[in-house]
C-alpha cells in the first residue's frame, strides 16, 4: 500500500527559478492495485515517483509505504521496499556488467550485501529459468554485457530484476515510451503478467491514454501538481480516450494542447 | 641491460603493481579519479620506516602503512562524498596536505633502512641472491592481493561497489549505498598503495618524502598498459592485465634508459614515464581507426 498525504515538493526553493512541482497530492494505492499515472508534460508523474522512490525528498507531506513511514528515508534505503524500473533502458541497468551481474545486484535488493560469491551456481540456474520465461532466448546470453542487448530487451530484463527481491510498492516511469511499438507491447504484457502473478502494488506513469486505461485497475490524472481525475471500477469500465479528453476538460476547464495524450 | 638491472626492473614493476591494483579500484571500477595516491605512496614508506627504526615488527609495521594509505583515502572520500567536493580536487587537497605529514611524521625529508629487519631479512641468505629474493617474495604477496581483489571484486559488496562505479542511480535504486561504496573503495583503493610505500621502503632501504610524485602516472600507465595487452570485461583478468602492465612498463623505462644509443639519463625519467603513456594511450585509438578505415 502507498499513502501520500498532502505531499508538496517544491524545486529551487527561494530562488528566481522556485517551481512548485506538486501541489499538496493525496493519493491512497490499496494493495495489489495497478493505477495508471497520466498527465501532461511537467503535471507532476515523474516528480510524483522520484518522491515516493526516495530521488527528491517531500517538501512538505507524508509518505506512507506499508506501513512504514518513509517520508526522510534516503532512496537507498526505500529501495527495500520499492523496486523501479526507469524510462530510458540504459538508467535501469548496468551496460558494462553482465545480464546475470545485473540480475545479482536486483536480488540482492533490500538485504545486506556480503562478502559472500554474488554468482553461486544454483543463483544461476535460477536466473536463467527466469529469464527464459521471456522467451527472447536471452537465458542463454547471460554471460553477455548488459550493453549488447537492445533497449526492449535491457526493459524486459530489468522487469526481470524488479521482481526478483520481495517489495511493497512497484514503480514504472514511462517504461515502454523509448521502445518500438512492438517491443512496447511486449514490455506492457509483461508487465500486466507479472503485476497479476505477483499482485504488486504498481504505480505506472504513462503518457498513452489508451494504455491509461487499458493496463492497471485505476487511472489517477495529474494536472499542474495536483490529482484532477481518479477513476476506477465501473466507472473506468466504460470509459474510451475520447471520455477521458472530455473529463480533462471539464475538470481543467481548457483545451488540450498536447497531442501526445491522445495516443 | 645488466641481469641485475633487468630484476630490479622486475621488482619495482611488482612494487607498483600494489599501485596497479590501486589505481584500477578506483579509477576502473568506481570512476573516480583519485590522485592521493601522489601522497599515500610515500606515506605507507613513511610509516613503516619510522616504525621499523623504532624496532615493530616489519609486517605489523607493514599493516599499519595500509591502515594510514585507507585512512588518507577516507579524507579524500569524505571531501568528495560529504562536503561535495569535486573528485580530482578532493584527491589533490589530500594529496597535498600529505606532503606535510609526511615530513611530520619521518620527522625529516628521508629514513634509511640500512640495518633494520625487514619483511625480507628472513629470505635473505638461504642461497639465493638477493636480487632473486626480493621479486620472488613480492611476486608471491602480488598473486595473493590479486586473488584477494578478484574475490572481493566478484562477491556482493564488490559487485555494488562496480555497479555504483558503473551507473550509481541504478546502483541506489537497487539499494546500494553508494556513499558508503565510495568510502570502501577509496579506502582500500589507497590501503594498496601504502603496502606499495611500505614495500618499497622495506626493498629499496629508504623512505623519502618526494618519492611519491608521479605516482598516479606510473599506476595508470600500468592498467592502461595491462588494457593494451589483455584487453577482457573480465574482472581477473584486467587485475592480472594491470600487474603484467606495472612490470611490461618498468621493463620498457629500464630498456629506454639503457639503451646508450638513444642517450638518456637517469633523470629523464619522469619524461619516458609520460611518452610510454601517451604511447599507451594512443595505440588502442590507432589500432581502432585502422580497423574502421580497411
Amino acid at each position: 500500500m502507498i499513502r501520500v498525504s498532502n505531499l508538496g515538493i517544491v524545486f529551487n526553493q527561494g530562488t528566481p527559478l522556485e517551481k512548485h512541482a506538486l501541489n499538496g497530492i493525496d493519493l491512497t494505492v490499496e494493495p495489489g492495485e495497478f493505477v495508471a499515472l497520466i498527465g501532461s508534460n511537467g503535471a507532476g508523474k515523474s516528480t510524483l515517483l522520484g518522491a515516493i522512490a526516495g530521488d527528491t525528498l517531500a517538501t512538505e507531506g507524508t509518505i506512507v509505504i506499508g506501513d512504514r513511514n518513509v517520508t526522510r528515508w534516503p532512496a537507498a534505503r526505500r529501495a527495500g521496499i520499492v523496486a523501479r524500473v526507469f524510462q530510458d533502458p540504459l538508467a535501469g541497468s548496468c551496460g558494462s556488467l553482465t545480464i546475470e551481474e545485473n540480475l545479482a545486484l536486483a536480488a540482492a535488493r533490500g538485504t545486506k550485501r556480503g562478502l559472500a560469491g554474488a554468482l553461486p551456481r544454483s543463483r544461476r540456474a535460477y536466473f536463467r529459468d527466469r529469464i527464459a520465461t521471456l522467451g527472447l532466448g536471452l537465458e542463454n546470453r547471460l554471460e553477455d554485457r548488459m550493453g549488447l542487448l537492445s533497449g526492449g530487451q535491457r526493459q524486459a530484463v530489468s522487469l526481470v530484476m524488479a521482481t526478483l527481491a520481495k517489495s511493497d510498492v512497484l514503480l514504472l516511469d514511462e517504461h515502454t515510451a523509448a521502445l518500438d511499438p512492438h517491443m512496447a507491447a511486449f514490455v506492457l504484457d509483461l508487465t500486466c503478467k507479472f503485476q497479476a502473478e505477483l499482485s504488486l502494488t504498481t504505480l505506472m506513469v504513462t503518457h498513452s491514454m489508451r494504455q491509461a486505461l487499458d493496463a492497471g485497475t485505476r487511472t489517477v490524472m495529474l494536472h499542474e501538481g495536483k490529482v484532477v481525475l481518479d477513476v476506477k471500477g465501473e466507472e473506468r469500465k466504460g470509459l474510451g480516450v475520447d471520455d477521458l479528453v472530455d473529463m480533462f476538460r471539464k475538470v481543467r476547464g481548457q483545451d488540450l494542447e498536447d497531442d501526445a495524450l491522445l495516443l | 641491460m645488466t641481469e641485475i638491472a633487468f630484476w630490479g626492473a622486475v621488482e619495482l614493476g611488482l612494487v607498483y603493481a600494489f599501485v596497479a591494483l590501486g589505481v584500477y579500484l578506483a579509477f576502473r571500477v568506481l570512476d573516480f579519479p583519485d590522485l592521493t595516491v601522489d601522497g599515500s605512496m610515500p606515506l605507507g614508506a613513511a610509516v613503516s620506516a619510522v616504525l621499523l627504526v623504532n624496532g615493530v615488527n616489519p609486517w605489523l609495521a607493514t599493516g599499519a602503512a595500509m591502515v594510514a594509505g585507507a585512512i588518507a583515502g577516507v579524507v579524500t572520500a569524505t571531501l568528495n562524498v560529504r562536503f561535495k567536493i569535486l573528485h580530482l580536487l578532493a584527491s589533490i587537497l589530500t594529496m597535498t596536505a600529505l606532503f606535510s605529514i609526511n615530513l611530520r611524521v619521518m620527522g625529516r625529508p628521508n629514513v634509511a633502512l640500512l640495518m633494520q629487519d625487514t619483511v625480507l631479512t628472513p629470505f635473505y641468505g638461504q642461497g639465493l641472491a638477493d636480487y632473486y629474493v626480493r621479486p620472488a617474495f613480492l611476486f608471491v604477496l602480488v598473486v595473493i592481493a590479486v586473488a584477494l581483489v578478484a574475490w572481493f571484486l566478484r562477491s556482493e559488496f564488490g559487485l555494488a561497489m562496480r555497479a555504483t562505479g558503473a551507473n550509481a542511480r541504478m546502483a541506489r535504486a537497487q539499494g546500494v549505498r553508494t556513499d558508503l561504496q565510495i568510502f570502501a573503495g577509496i579506502a582500500l583503493s589507497n590501503a594498496l598503495v601504502g603496502l606499495a610505500g611500505a614495500l618499497f621502503a622495506q626493498t629499496n632501504g629508504f623512505a623519502d618524502v618526494t618519492s611519491g610524485v608521479g605516482t598516479i602516472v606510473v599506476g595508470l600507465a600500468a592498467v592502461i598498459v595491462g588494457e593494451t595487452l589483455l584487453p577482457s570485461r573480465l574482472v581477473t583478468v584486467a587485475l592480472i592485465g594491470s600487474v603484467i602492465g606495472s612490470v611490461v612498463y618498468r621493463i620498457a623505462v629500464q630498456l629506454a634508459l639503457s639503451a646508450d644509443v638513444i642517450g638518456l639519463k637517469a633523470s629523464d625519467l619522469n619524461l619516458v614515464t609520460a611518452a610510454l603513456v601517451a604511447i599507451a594511450l594512443i595505440l588502442p585509438r590507432l589500432r581502432k581507426k585502422g580497423r574502421a578505415s580497411s
